[in-house]
């Protein structure tokens, strides 16, 4: 793996860790408001310092991490679930009818750009953090039906299909025996993009109000919160700056170095 | 003889610590065509690669490539641009990936002239002249590739390669790809050029037939070595080393013995139609294969066969005719206990298996049409030990094997419903000469023990003529000749088949005379 995908999984790890602790355990709790302690600096107590509602900025970023971790996962998941069948299907049906159905509806969800739904849907249903899943995931659909159509199209011409159908296998099954597995890399790397634009747009929504609600913790809010007080105290909203570009810039190395690794023509091109 | 245009001295070259060639002498005289000889993994396109200075990274090379005073292994990448396109051309294999489908041919002719300085007219006025000369007159500068027969494309590619006169061509299995027929017109054109212009052309061959039809020298290639190398007929005549004897021996091999004709009609086919668009793809066949026998069907590229095929193994729909299988309804219409009676051996060894599947599960595959019944291990085991494979195989994966290990596998898995038809796609076109002279024993031998039908698809007179009791010649969608092998091969009727066998390139059979 090259130094830059290196770099990505540490930050991917970085921040998946501190998600998955603050499951367990939070320095301190970010539900409590504590005006005596508002706007301290980095001290031993308080690495990072706190907030103006005197919350520590440490533990605010760690359960802004699980906030979003949650919702780009499962905004993947509703992608992945739904859309590569949606795509290995397509490919099964190549030039009849069903495909075209398939992918001129999701050129259709192509067309609306996806933010301004999501901020619509969370505003017409209300903000929450399991309606911003939503949104985000019905885009992420098309996007995986696309890959996963176009990485089946070219294995449907090779001898081994060819053999399946002559031993009486039907389309679903060589799909899913003979398609699935060797179209997963390229879902794979797809799915840590669409990860990181999912915790990007969490953020968005977070920002605008629409995402997950307080008390609960965000990375958006957090720098909504922060705008007011830029100029006085910077770092509120460059913490959870930091936190948002480390981990899409982190998604995006690794991703990167995903592709170049699970390749087989890059591997090749390289010996 | 005059003084050689290249000439590689003590070449040896390493890939990231390996070995591949262990000091190759060779020179390569001006009009002459030197043919380098090899099965696949001895080293000959690493060669070409080295002449070219198109090498991996990670290799290293030793001795000398010494052209007009120049070492080019020491040569800077820099000093190659010089040198690639006007001192050394090559010609590539594939027609189809070798050019650029969205530039037309005229700009892709032309481009290691304008890479240079020359103006554009002048560089379309040398394409225009190229492009005659290698046979395309009647073939408009701005036409491009997928508007081209394969045959045409790799007459670009030649006219490419000479655009700027090379003095040295190299041509890495340049008619591989082709058919018969196109490939003895392209042979013909290397050979001319090769002598009206004074190039010194390398042709990197794993046919022998290929080799005795244009070259004057060759070169034998076995694991990174040259073991022979002489002129052409000398070399044929005298075969002085083991290597040069087995791989004449695999490349020539004996015609089937007569056979008693076959028994009851395994599968039958009347008038079978299949149209794409406008065009007869396949038109009014009729076969008759009969159980024990088997039947060659040979043609060009285009010819049909490939659609017929796959209409007879129920994948492609005809719009007329009837297919039976054992007095069964045969084509799609066949049932799933039927399928299990006719199985497929495809080309391409590397792509005819999931690369995420162990061999136990690939052979086993086709039990899904009867179910798998209680022994299937036993019998996926059974159906190796057939095919000359040893149950270590069963857990490993396809990677794992050579090219004629795969098509063993592949066999294998043919076999293991217990059809009575096998159809053999080209099922042996891509193996070595001597791997393929087994791959043929083999089926030859399980023919013989199974009493399969065999329907065996392929280009090569010499391997039809190994295994098949009857051929048929196909063109156009038509058969136009059937019949016995001796007597379609030996005195051919149709025009067609007359063709066939004049473009196929042989051995002339005094050279292989025991000379005691």
């Amino acid at each position: 793996m090259s130094i830059a995908a290196r770099l990505g999984a540490a930050l991917v790890a970085l921040v998946a860790l501190a998600a998955g602790l603050s499951l367990i355990w939070l320095p301190h709790d970010v539900e409590r408001l504590d005006i005596a302690l508002r706007l301290l600096p980095p001290s031993p107590a308080h690495p990072l310092g706190t907030d103006h509602f005197g919350r520590d900025m440490l533990s605010m970023l760690m359960a802004g991490a699980r906030t979003s971790i949650a919702v780009a996962l499962v905004a993947v998941g509703i992608g992945l679930v739904l859309g590569v069948p949606l795509g290995l299907w397509a490919a099964a049906n190549r030039g009849r009818w069903l495909d075209e159905v398939i992918m001129r509806g999701n050129d259709l969800i192509f067309a609306f750009p996806s933010l301004v739904i999501a901020i619509l849907i969370t505003a017409v249903f209300g903000p929450s953090a399991i309606n911003a899943i939503l949104a985000i995931g019905i885009f992420n659909i098309p996007v995986f039906a696309r890959v996963a159509r176009g990485g089946a199209l070219p294995l449907w011409t090779l001898d081994y299909v060819a053999a399946a159908r002559v031993a009486g296998k039907g389309r679903l099954l060589i799909s899913v025996q003979h398609i699935l597995p060797n179209i997963a890399s390229l879902l794979i790397v797809q799915a840590t993009i669409q990860f990181s634009l999912g915790i990007l747009a969490e953020a968005a929504l977070s920002y605008v109000g629409l995402g997950a609600q307080p008390p609960t913790a965000s990375w958006g809010r957090m720098l909504a919160d922060a705008q007011t007080m830029i100029y006085t105290e910077p770092q509120l909203a460059i913490l959870p700056g930091l936190a948002i570009v480390g981990t899409v810039l982190g998604l995006n190395l690794l991703g990167d170095g995903l592709r170049d690794a699970l390749d087989p023509r890059l591997r090749r091109a390289q010996l | 003889m005059q003084t050689a245009a290249v000439r590689l001295d003590g070449l040896t070259l390493a890939i990231h610590g390996t070995t591949i060639l262990h000091g190759l002498d060779m020179a390569l005289h001006p009009g002459r065509i030197t043919a380098l000889v090899g099965e696949s993994g001895s080293g000959k396109s690493l060669t070409a690669l080295a002449l070219m200075g198109l090498l991996p990274d990670g290799a290293q090379l030793g001795g000398h490539i010494d052209m007009a005073g120049r070492d080019l292994t020491q040569l800077a990448e820099a000093d190659w641009l010089g040198l690639r396109g006007t001192e050394v051309g090559m010609i590539f294999q594939e027609p189809m990936t070798a050019l650029n489908p969205v530039q037309s041919i005229g700009a892709q002719v032309s481009e290691t002239l304008r890479l240079t300085g020359t103006d554009r007219a002048e560089a379309r006025r040398i394409a225009r002249d190229r492009l005659d000369r290698v046979g395309l007159s009647a073939i408009g500068l701005d036409r491009y590739p997928h508007q081209l027969s394969g045959g045409q494309r790799q007459r670009v590619c030649i006219a490419m390669a000479l655009a700027r006169h090379p003095k040295v061509l190299i041509a890495d299995e340049p008619t591989t790809a082709l058919d018969v027929t196109t490939q003895a017109q392209i042979l013909d054109l290397l050979a001319d050029l090769a002598r009206d212009e004074g190039v010194a052309l390398l042709l990197i061959t794993h046919d022998l037939g290929v080799v005795a039809r244009v070259a004057d020298d060759v070169a034998v290639l076995e694991k990174g070595q040259i073991v022979e190398t002489g002129a052409t007929e000398a070399l044929f005549r005298a075969r002085a080393h083991p290597y040069t004897r087995a791989l004449l021996a695999a490349s020539q091999p004996a015609p089937r013995a007569t056979r008693a004709p076959g028994g009851e009609t395994m599968l039958e086919a009347r008038g079978v139609t299949r149209l794409y668009g406008k065009v007869r793809a396949v038109d009014g066949v009729d076969l008759t294969l009969r159980a024990g026998e088997a039947l060659g069907l040979v043609g060009g590229s285009g010819c049909g066969k490939s659609t017929l095929t796959r209409a007879l193994l129920g994948l492609e729909d005809m719009h007329a005719g009837s297919i039976r299988l054992a007095g069964h309804p045969g084509g799609t219409a066949m049932a799933r206990t039927d399928r299990a009676r006719i199985s497929v051996v495809f080309q391409d060894p590397y792509g005819s298996f999931n690369p995420r599947w162990n061999v136990t599960r690939i052979v086993a595959e086709p039990f899904h049409l009867t179910g798998r019944p209680d022994d299937w291990r036993a019998r996926v085991a059974e159906a190796l030990v057939q095919v000359g494979l040893g149950a270590e195989a069963l857990d490993r994966y396809p990677h794992e094997f050579s090219g004629g290990q795969r098509q063993r596998i592949a066999i294998a898995r043919a076999l293991v419903t217990a059809p009575s038809v096998l159809v053999l796609d080209e099922a042996v076109s891509a193996l070595d000469v001597r791997v393929r002279a087994q791959v043929l024993a083999l089926l030859a031998d399980l023919q013989d023990r199974l009493r399969l039908a065999y329907l065996f698809i392929g280009h090569d007179i010499s391997v039809v003529r190994a295994l098949c009791d009857r051929v048929m010649v196909m063109e156009a969608g038509r058969i136009v000749e059937e019949g016995p092998i001796a007597q379609v091969f030996d005195a051919p009727r149709s025009e067609a088949a007359q063709a066939l066998v004049a473009a196929t390139p042989r051995i002339p059979d005094a050279w292989l005379e025991e000379s005691g």
